[in-house]
C-alpha cells in the first residue's frame, strides 16, 4: 500500500478553467488527501499541484501518475523558493497558494481577524489615523487616499452609513480583486469590519460582477461562515449584470440602488452623500484587503515605509496578454515597467518582439518600449499622460495593429458608455468613424457637400491629415468633459496608440495604395 | 392568476424588504424565464410600486438582461484587450461556423483570466488557453 499524500490543487477559476478539478478527483480516486488552496499566481504554471511544497505545472490528468510516482518532467521544485514567489513582497495576497479559501481555521491560524479585534480595541479614531498614516490609497484606479475618504464618511452626519466594495473589476488584464475574492475571502470581510468600525457602519454591500460565477459562490458562503464574527456588521453580495460603467463608483451606487447604472455628477461625494443618499465608503476589493495588515500592531508604519514618494505599500500587478510568465506579482511601488515585462514576465509568450503595452486596464495609454524606465507610481503614470488603473499589464506582440486597437478603445467606449454625458456616449462612436477614415486614407467630400447650395461647405473633402487633426481635438473634448473615466480616459489609449504607432493608423491606406498600383 | 403571475409575485415578495431589490429581482425572474418581458416588468412594475418605464429603463440598460427568450445555449467569448493580444480575433470565426444557428456566440468583455486567454464561459463553467479546434469543440458541445 503506497503512501497516502496530501495533494494541494487550486480552486481559483482560472486552475478550475483548466482542468483542476479533474485532476483533483484523479487525485483523491486514487486515495490520496486533496487539499483545494488558494492559487499561487503563477498562472502560467496552471493547474499546479503541490505536494510536499514541491511543485507541478502546468498539470493534467495524464500527469498525475508521473507526479506520484517522482519522476514528473513537469517538477519545478520549491514553490516558496521559485524566482517569480521569490522576489515578491507579499501583504495583500500573503496568503495565496498556502490556505483553503473557505476554511475559518486556515485564516486564523495565519493570523487572520487580528486587525479586526485590534480595530475594535483602539476605537474610531485611532483606525482612521493608523490608515491614513498608511499612506493608502484607492486600488482601485484613482489612486485617492483612502484614509481621507473614510474620515470624510466618519464626520458626515448620518445614523445609517453603509461600507460598499467595489468588486467590478471590468478591466481586461486585471484579475486581482477575483483572485482575492475567490482565495482569500475572509481578508476582504475583515477589512470591510474594519471600515465599519471606523465610521460606525453596521451593512456593507460587496457588489461583484456577474462574470464572476466563482468568486460569487465563494463570497457568498464566507459572509455566512463568518456572520458571527463580524456581527453586528453585516454583510451582503449583489451581482451586476454585464455594465463595465458600473465598475465607477457612483455608476456602481446608482445600480446598487436597484437603478440604470448611470454616472452621477460630484460633489457631492459618495463619502457625504453615497447609497441612498447616506454616507457610504466605497473602495476596492484590494483596497479593503489590505487593511487587516495596516490594523495589524506596528502594520501601518510597516506599510508606510514600502513603496515611494505618494504612492505607499505594495501593489499586487497582474501580468496578462501576450507574455511568458503571466499571472500576479505583488511588490512595492517603485518597480519598472522594463523590470515586470521582461525581467520577471519573461517577454512575449508567442517570442517576438514586444511592440506595445497597455498599463490600467481599457482606459490606459499604451506604452512603447522605448518607455519602459517608467517606474510603477501613481504620480509617475499621470505625467506621462498614462494611468496605473487596477494594476494590469498587457502585453502586445509585434503583430498587434495599434490602429485597430484604437478604433476598439473607442468601440469599447461606445459599447459601455452610460449615455449621460455627451463626449463620452456620441464622441466614442464619432472616435470609431474617424479612425475609419483615417484609415482609410480620409475621405472624399459627400454628397451634401458637391450640391450647388452648399456655397461654404469645403469641396475637396478631407485629408488624413485633417482626419487625424479631427481625432485630436475629439480626444481633448472627450478628455476634458467627460463625467467620469470612462469616457475621460479612452483618449489615452486612442492617443498613445496615434503617437508611438502612426504607421499602424497610416500605413494600411498606403500600402493598399501601393499595391493596387 | 396566470402562473407567470404568480411566480413573479413569489420573486418580488422574496426580495422586496431588501434595499434596492431591482436588480436581484430581474435576475431571478431572468433565471426562472429565461428573458425579461414586457409582461415581466409590468408585474414587477406593479410589485414595487415603480412605472413600467422605470424598469424597463434598467433592463435595457444592462448588458446581461434580455428582453426575448433565447432557446439556443450561449457561449460567451471574451474579446477584451488581453484576449485580444492573445489572438482571439484569428479564432472568432471558426466558433461563428462552428455555432451556425445553433449556439449563440456572445462577446463579453473579460472574464478574469486575462493571462492565459483566449477564454470562453458556457454557463458557470469557464476555459481558458483556448485555440481554434478547442473553441469550436466547446460551441459544438454547447
Amino acid at each position: 500500500m503506497p503512501e497516502t499524500k496530501t495533494v494541494r490543487i487550486s480552486d481559483d477559476a482560472l486552475a478550475r478553467a483548466l482542468g483542476a478539478d479533474e485532476i483533483a478527483d484523479a487525485f483523491a480516486k486514487k486515495g490520496h488527501e486533496v487539499q483545494r488552496v488558494s492559487s499561487w499566481g503563477m498562472q502560467w504554471l496552471e493547474p499546479l499541484v503541490e505536494i510536499d511544497g514541491k511543485g507541478f505545472g502546468p498539470a493534467t490528468v495524464e500527469d498525475v501518475d508521473d507526479i506520484l510516482d517522482g519522476n514528473s518532467e513537469i517538477a519545478i521544485g520549491a514553490i516558496a523558493e521559485h524566482p517569480f514567489i521569490a522576489r515578491q513582497q507579499r501583504l495583500t495576497f500573503a496568503r495565496a497558494g498556502k490556505t483553503r479559501p473557505l476554511s475559518l481555521e486556515d485564516y486564523e491560524a495565519t493570523g487572520g481577524w487580528s486587525g479586526l479585534k485590534r480595530a475594535r480595541r483602539i476605537g474610531a479614531e485611532q483606525i482612521l489615523a493608523e490608515v491614513t498614516q498608511s499612506g493608502l490609497r484607492g486600488r482601485g484606479g484613482a489612486g485617492f487616499p483612502a484614509g481621507i475618504k473614510w474620515q470624510t464618511a466618519a464626520k458626515a452626519p448620518g445614523a445609517r452609513k453603509y461600507i460598499v466594495c467595489n468588486a467590478d473589476e471590468g478591466d481586461s488584464g486585471t484579475f486581482a480583486d477575483r483572485m482575492l475574492m475567490e482565495g482569500d475571502p475572509f481578508a476582504l470581510i475583515e477589512g470591510m469590519a474594519i471600515a465599519g468600525e471606523a465610521v460606525g457602519a453596521d451593512k456593507g454591500y460587496i457588489y461583484i460582477r456577474s462574470e464572476y460565477p466563482d468568486a460569487i459562490a465563494k463570497m457568498e458562503r464566507a459572509i455566512e461562515l463568518s456572520a458571527g464574527i463580524v456581527a453586528p456588521f453585516e454583510l451582503e453580495v449583489r451581482v451586476g449584470a454585464g455594465a463595465y460603467v458600473c465598475g465607477e463608483e457612483t455608476s456602481l451606487l446608482d445600480s446598487l440602488e436597484g437603478k440604470r447604472g448611470e454616472v452621477r455628477a460630484k460633489p457631492p461625494l459618495p463619502a457625504i452623500q453615497g447609497l441612498f443618499g447616506r454616507p457610504t465608503i466605497i473602495n476596492n476589493v484590494l483596497t479593503l484587503a489590505a487593511v487587516p495588515h495596516i490594523l495589524a500592531e506596528g502594520g501601518a508604519g510597516r506599510y508606510e515605509k514600502l513603496g515611494l514618494a505618494r504612492s505607499k505599500g505594495t501593489m499586487p500587478i497582474q501580468l496578462a496578454g501576450n507574455i511568458k510568465y503571466g499571472g500576479l506579482f505583488e511588490t512595492a511601488f517603485g518597480v519598472t515597467l522594463g523590470e515586470l515585462v521582461n525581467a520577471i514576465g519573461g517577454g512575449t509568450e508567442s517570442g517576438r518582439p514586444v511592440k506595445a503595452v497597455q498599463v490600467g486596464g481599457p482606459l490606459g495609454a499604451y506604452i512603447h518600449p522605448d518607455d519602459f524606465g517608467i517606474k510603477f507610481d501613481y504620480e509617475e503614470y499621470t505625467a506621462a499622460e498614462a494611468l496605473i488603473g487596477h494594476g494590469g499589464i498587457t502585453v502586445f506582440d509585434d503583430t498587434a495593429d495599434m490602429g485597430a486597437m484604437a478604433r476598439f478603445a473607442m468601440e469599447f467606449c461606445a459599447a459601455e458608455s452610460c449615455g449621460k454625458c455627451t463626449p463620452c456616449r456620441i464622441g466614442s462612436v464619432r472616435g470609431v468613424e474617424i479612425i475609419d477614415r483615417i484609415r482609410a486614407g480620409g475621405r472624399a467630400p459627400d454628397h451634401v457637400e458637391r450640391m450647388d447650395v452648399m456655397h461654404n461647405a469645403p469641396r475637396h473633402g478631407r485629408s488624413q491629415e485633417q482626419e487625424i487633426g479631427l481625432l485630436t481635438d475629439l480626444c481633448e473634448t472627450m478628455k476634458f468633459g467627460s463625467l467620469c473615466a470612462l469616457g475621460g480616459f479612452t483618449p489615452f489609449p486612442v492617443m498613445s496608440a496615434l503617437k508611438h504607432w502612426p504607421e499602424d493608423f497610416t500605413g494600411k491606406a498606403a500600402a493598399e495604395a501601393e499595391a493596387a498600383e | 392568476m396566470s402562473t407567470k403571475e404568480h411566480k413573479i409575485g413569489e420573486i418580488v415578495a422574496e426580495h422586496h424588504r431588501r434595499e434596492g431589490p431591482l436588480l436581484p429581482i430581474l435576475h431571478d425572474v431572468q433565471a426562472e424565464f429565461g428573458c425579461v418581458d414586457a409582461e415581466s416588468e409590468a408585474l414587477i412594475a406593479k410589485g414595487l410600486n415603480l412605472s413600467r418605464a422605470e424598469v424597463h429603463g434598467v433592463v435595457s440598460f444592462y448588458h446581461d438582461f434580455r428582453h426575448e427568450r433565447d432557446l439556443r445555449p450561449v457561449v460567451q467569448v471574451c474579446r477584451a484587450e488581453a484576449c485580444k493580444a492573445r489572438g482571439v480575433e484569428q479564432i472568432i470565426d471558426q466558433a461563428t461556423a462552428a455555432a451556425g444557428d445553433r449556439v449563440k456566440v456572445q462577446t463579453v468583455y473579460c472574464l478574469g483570466l486575462c493571462s492565459s486567454g483566449p477564454s470562453a464561459r458556457v454557463g458557470d463553467r469557464l476555459y481558458a488557453r483556448l485555440d481554434g479546434p478547442a473553441l469550436a469543440k466547446i460551441v459544438e458541445n454547447a
